[in-house]
């Protein structure tokens, strides 16, 4: 058994195809990107080897600095607005309610659709003449309310916050359900036997026991806060006047649109760094919560 | 009495949001099956009143998006098929097989799975370019199956580390060799593990964004996703043909989701809890 099993050339053929396309895609891009950064390059020709400058670049870079903040802003919604409503959900359906079925699959449903269909969607319901949010704000009688959501600087930001929230809550809200339904069911019907009401199970027994499950949501929604990139490439492409621009969205203009590909390359080294540093402190905070 | 009116009020919070979770959706269809005038002339939320169909027909021959949907259906189906063998065959290897370094291979697979592709974007442009593969189908499928094989790994080896190895084990007192071993016993066996990872890889590719537009500028090759993006230029005021194009993008998707919603749910779960 041992000597079927370490066969090197049977290891090999089911090895190599997958470390090869793996080094070349994902691992040495990585790597040629760090170097990137360090040069002046427009991308024709050879840059020219300037050291961190890009990055000290960066660091007063006012437009950059911007953008961190608006993805900064979105992590904070995703974990106090998003999470929550999907936890609360999670707890209602998973509690057994008429329906339970149909509603998970329903909320699921926006979760699964392309992104470039979500936004070109959403476009259409901010439209300020023929779109479907004023349309129902003026049959509500708030007609006064009705404006250019995605035309004007004060509104934009928030308005392509909102359907990247409402994609993802059925997502969060799936996620915590099956962790909710994965609890033993034994804990619940001593809780009920000894007298606690369904707000203090869900208080002092689901929420505790999910904080497993909780981290996963927490790291999903702020790692995929600090990436985002499809839905405003598509609703506005950072604008207007540069007022919903991310990282990655000016990561992108400054090599796609303005040649810049040492300093794109510093952008897009940042944001890794970021992930990585948000990771890795969620999960040592967790983990304090675990010894206290 | 207060118990039940407390559950009919959680019944109305569901259907409310159930509705505000669909209602953008269905929209779509109705504004995909109207004309301008009809749009223009105030009727925006409602059901279309002259349905027409037109703007289907008009979307799949003048926006040619039936290439795009055509394309899109190349690129992914190559890229579920590459990402089930080599997630198989991989998975294998490093749970079940004994060399040195299968430990280190699984620890960089899974780092792969943190990398944003943002960070690979000008790199593997640049080697795309000099390759000359810009603006060919392998200049997403290889990306797209590069980054899918993290996950599409670690759902097969979790999977296959749930499986005794006894099976194997009086295989091969049977005589059967390592690929036998593999191809007749453990791949039939690991089939619920592939169709999850078939799910997740067919919504990634079929969804992505940012290679498909960086990658391929030319019209034959593009995806479906980057060739809404271009109708929306020359289309700009036509809402209808946008609606339909867009519903086309997701039919597909939708189709799936209604024969197999359980094991959609199941694998996006499965790729989430990944620790």
């Amino acid at each position: 058994m041992t000597k079927i099993l370490s066969d090197k050339k049977a290891i090999f053929i089911f090895m190599f195809p997958t470390l090869f396309v793996m080094a070349l895609i994902v691992v040495i891009p990585i790597f040629i990107s760090g170097y990137y950064s360090l040069l002046s390059w427009d991308g024709i020709g050879k840059g020219t080897f300037i050291g961190l400058s890009n990055y000290k670049e960066l660091m007063s870079d006012m437009r950059f600095m911007n953008s961190i903040i608006h993805s900064l802003l979105f992590a904070g919604l995703s974990l106090v607005v998003q999470l929550p409503f999907s936890l609360l959900i999670a707890i209602i359906i998973a509690q057994g309610v008429k329906g339970e079925k149909f509603y998970r699959t329903v909320y699921f449903i926006p979760v699964i659709i392309s992104t470039v269909v979500i936004g070109q969607l959403w476009q259409k319901i901010y439209n300020a003449d023929y779109g479907l949010l004023n349309d129902i704000l003026q049959s509500i009688g708030l007609g006064f309310i009705a404006q250019d959501w995605l035309g004007q600087e004060k509104t934009a930001l928030m308005c392509c916050f909102i359907p990247i929230l409402w994609q993802y809550v059925g997502y969060h809200m799936l996620i915590m359900y099956a962790g909710i339904k994965g609890i033993s069911t034994e804990i619940n019907e001593a809780a009920v036997i000894d007298g606690a009401s369904k707000h203090q199970i869900a208080w002092y027994i689901t929420i505790p026991l999910l904080k497993p499950i909780l981290k996963v949501c927490m790291t999903f929604s702020l790692i995929g806060a600090l990436k985002v990139f499809d839905l405003i490439y598509v609703l506005t492409n950072g604008g207007p006047f540069f007022s919903t621009e991310v990282p990655s969205i000016y990561m992108y203009t400054t090599i796609f649109d303005s040649f810049k590909y040492g300093y794109g390359s510093a952008i897009s080294i940042f944001i890794i760094i970021e992930c990585l540093f948000f990771t890795m402190l969620l999960n040592s905070l967790f983990r304090k919560g675990k010894e206290a | 009495m207060r118990e039940k009116l407390g559950k009919v009020s959680i019944q109305m919070c569901l259907i409310l949001f159930a509705i505000v979770q669909l209602y953008p959706l269905i929209w779509l269809i109705f504004f995909s099956l109207k004309g301008n005038s009809e749009i223009f002339g105030g009727n925006i939320a409602g059901l279309p009143e002259k349905w027409k169909f037109e703007n289907y027909v008009s979307a799949f021959k003048q926006a040619k998006v039936l290439d795009y949907f055509g394309n899109s259906v190349f690129v992914t189906a190559i890229t579920i098929l590459l990402v089930i063998i080599l997630s198989a065959t991989s998975a294998y290897a490093i749970e079940r097989m004994e060399w040195k370094g299968r430990q280190v291979a699984m620890k960089v697979i899974l780092l792969g799975m943190m990398v944003p592709i943002h960070a690979a974007l000008l790199p593997l442009f640049m080697v795309l370019k000099n390759m000359r593969l810009l603006n060919t189908y392998w200049a997403l499928i290889i990306p797209y199956v590069a980054f899918g094989l993290p996950m599409g790994i670690y759902i097969v080896s979790s999977f296959l580390a749930s499986l005794p190895r006894e099976l194997e084990e009086a295989a091969a007192i049977d005589g059967c060799g390592i690929y036998r071993i593999f191809g007749e016993i453990m791949l039939p066996l690991v089939k619920p593990a592939l169709a999850t990872v078939a799910i997740f890889t067919y919504l990634s590719a079929w969804n992505e964004l940012m290679f498909a537009v960086t990658f391929v500028s030319k019209r034959e090759f593009k995806t479906i996703t980057v060739g809404i993006m271009s109708m929306i230029g020359t289309y700009t005021t036509k809402w209808g043909e946008i609606g339909a194009g867009l519903v086309i993008a997701t039919i597909p998707t939708i189709l799936i989701y209604i024969l197999l919603s359980e094991q959609v749910q199941k694998s996006l779960v499965a790729g989430a809890v990944k620790g």
